[in-house]
């Protein structure tokens, strides 16, 4: 029986052509889309180079204060996070960074734009970087001040040549010369809270590490010692800043929150968890638009081809098919065209994906398909094919037989 | 064999009510080669429908080699026109993505055979209608008497005991039509099997047994 829909699949998709190709492109278009983006978002949420232990940390990405009238959300200064960040007790360890900076270089006549931030030396503990070559800077030399740097392996090749050693060889930044203690493998630009071409002691930031103000552009990490931690040193965290005093009259309230990995990413400095649920929900709907509207249009195309069918399908039931079975028939055939959509959709992707990364649009972020994707992809196709064979069915599977035969 | 009892049939729209059958009383007897005649819209194919299932009769009742057969399920429908039932039509209504074999084999798809066994019936029933030389042709490559002689094995490929034929030679020349007419008679003296059939012809309706007349949706004769 199956096999003989299968057959009779086949050749209605081989003899309506232009039905087949309109589905066909609607099918493959959305998974497309729908695999790109959850490449991408996979490679947001899971790929974990360089925070191996992204589960095991907590982020504190920004703070906020708020009066009646008044309201100030920014990064961090390096006095709050000594004052009320590093203090705490139940963090593992503790690492902090600046955001990135631009200025510019040049090498042999040649202009080169870099992203430099500061870091503390315990970021090279927490964060698992790959090197290429050298070694992180140590404490001492954070305390020394000395004027090192880690650098990303673009920017060796941009300003060493490629694959040429850098580790001992002198950057000129801002017009500071640094000596290059290692090479990092790159980090993709999405990850925008650590990719940068150049790392630096904080200690050689030119701001005031002793202001009273609560606002800079640093970020924290907190590494608790084991995952079970994390929601008591959440707790700690809320309780220090309840107590924070404010740094002026017109606040009345403080807010910092240390985040999950994706909370803080989706938050982007921003304390208000209003807006992160504006921007799960606006996610959320995107992606069901992305998915609805070609269910809506295959089943509209359905429900039109029925019409086109009818004769056949009081053809089957004069002899003998009863609902259930023609509601199977339709069923299957669906399933195969969107299962060969999905197919199309796979390679459709893979080009994209091969062309995104190929124009490099975001700096060092290669998309993949890999097996979640995958089945992520097929998993919608037969979803998708269930959906949009049902209801056509099913209405189909309803009309009386001298009606379909007539029309 | 077929039993109709006060069959009425009405039409309803918003705005008119049809009346297409009114009070038909008539029994086809087992192995008996009906036909049906009367003028255009007097309610010959809406009789033929309620006889073969296709449609609900407003009032009266129907039995069907001793079953009373109005009022019942979608399955145990499908499963009457399945196996007692043939059907053949006027404008064919053949599958047109499917060939010549597998528009035949589409009664056993929904019994228990399997797919040698479908293969052999429906071939075995397109030899009956001498079309064995058109096996892998598709509807749109066939002349009209072929089409209706497809249309014919693919209603006795399952052997049922009543055929149904909606003005089967109505879309064929007087010589196709004879060709049909043949095949029908050698099946009901061969097979014995029963058969009512509409026709706008008095040649084809003489050479039945009986003849039945419609005027206005109440039988004449
Ligand atoms: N679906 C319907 N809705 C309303 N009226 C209908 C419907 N089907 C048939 N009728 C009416 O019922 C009457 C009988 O129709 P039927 O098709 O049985 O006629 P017929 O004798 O087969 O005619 P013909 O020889 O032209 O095929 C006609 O008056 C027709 O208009
Ligand atoms: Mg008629």
């Amino acid at each position: 029986m199956l096999k003989n829909y299968f057959k009779i699949a086949i050749a209605v998709l081989k003899r309506r052509k232009f039905f087949t190709f309109i589905s066909l492109f609607g099918i493959s278009f959305t998974l497309a889309t729908l695999l790109v983006l959850t490449a991408f978002l996979d490679r947001i949420v899971n790929h974990e180079y360089p925070d191996a232990k992204r589960k095991q940390s907590l982020y504190i990405s920004g703070i906020e204060e708020r009066g009646e009238r008044a309201r100030s959300n920014s990064g961090l200064s390096i006095s709050y996070i000594k004052r009320y960040v590093l203090p705490m007790k139940l963090p593992g360890a503790i690492a902090f960074s600046s955001r990135s900076n631009g200025t510019n270089t040049y090498f042999h006549g040649k202009k080169i734009g870099i992203d430099y931030k500061f870091v503390n030396s315990v970021f090279w503990d927490i964060l698992e970087f790959d090197f290429l070559e050298g070694k992180p800077f140590t404490v001492q030399q954070e305390k020394n001040l000395e004027k090192v740097a880690v650098i990303s392996q673009d920017l060796r090749d941009n300003y060493f040549g490629k694959d040429v050693p850098a580790v001992g060889q002198y950057l000129e930044a801002n017009n500071e010369k640094y000596r290059v203690t290692g090479v990092v493998r790159n980090v993709p630009a999405s990850t925008y809270m650590l990719s940068s071409d150049m790392y630096i002691p904080y200690t050689l930031t030119k701001d005031d590490m002793n202001t009273p103000s609560y606002f800079g552009e640093y970020a924290a990490i907190l590494l608790a010692k084991k995952t079970s931690d994390i929601p008591a040193i959440k707790k700690e965290y809320e309780d220090i800043v309840r107590r924070v005093p404010h740094t002026q009259k017109r606040f009345l309230k403080t807010t910092s929150l240390a985040d999950s990995y994706l909370d803080a990413y989706i938050r982007g400095g921003s304390q208000e968890s209003k807006q992160k649920v504006w921007v799960y929900t606006a996610l959320g709907i995107f992606i069901s638009l992305i998915v609805f509207l070609p269910i809506v249009n295959l089943v509209n195309i359905n429900v039109t081809r029925i019409m086109e069918r009818s004769s056949e399908i009081g053809v089957r039931k004069a002899f003998g098919a009863t609902r259930k079975a023609l509601v199977y028939q339709f069923i299957v055939e669906n399933i195969i065209l969107t299962l060969i959509g999905g197919l199309v959709g796979l390679v459709l992707a893979q080009l994209v994906m091969i062309i995104l990364n190929n124009a490099d649009l975001i700096k060092n972020l290669h998309l993949s398909l890999n097996f979640t994707v995958l089945f992520i992809g097929l998993l919608t196709c037969l979803v998708f094919g269930f959906l949009s064979g049902v209801y056509p069915a099913w209405r189909m599977s309803r009309f009386p037989i001298v009606k379909a035969l007539k029309a | 064999m077929i039993k109709l009892q006060n069959i009425e049939k009405v039409y309803r729209t918003d705005t008119i009510e049809t009346l297409a059958l009114n009070g038909i009383n008539l029994h086809v007897a087992k192995g008996e080669f009906l036909s049906i005649m009367g003028p255009s819209g007097c309610g010959k194919s809406t009789l033929l429908n309620i006889m073969g299932l296709l449609d609900e009769p407003s009032k009266g009742e129907l039995h069907i080699d001793g079953h009373t057969v109005t009022r019942l399920s979608d399955k145990e429908l499908a499963g009457f026109r399945n196996k007692r039932l043939g059907f053949i039509f006027q404008s064919y209504h053949l599958i047109n993505d499917l060939n010549v074999l597998d528009n035949v084999e589409l009664p056993l798809l929904y019994r228990k055979v399997n797919a040698k066994e479908r293969r052999r019936l429906a071939a075995a029933a397109l030899e009956k209608v001498g079309l064995s030389n058109r096996l892998q042709h598709f509807p749109s490559q066939l002349s009209g008497g072929q089409k209706q002689r497809v249309a014919i094995a693919r209603a006795i490929v399952g052997e049922p005991e009543i055929i149904l034929a909606d003005e089967p030679t109505g879309n064929l020349d007087s010589a196709m039509g004879n060709e049909v007419m043949d095949i029908l008679i050698q099946l009901n003296q061969h097979d014995k099997t029963t058969i009512v059939m509409v026709t706008h012809d008095e040649q084809m309706a003489r050479k039945t047994h009986r003849l039945v007349r419609l005027f206005d949706g109440s039988q004449v004769q």
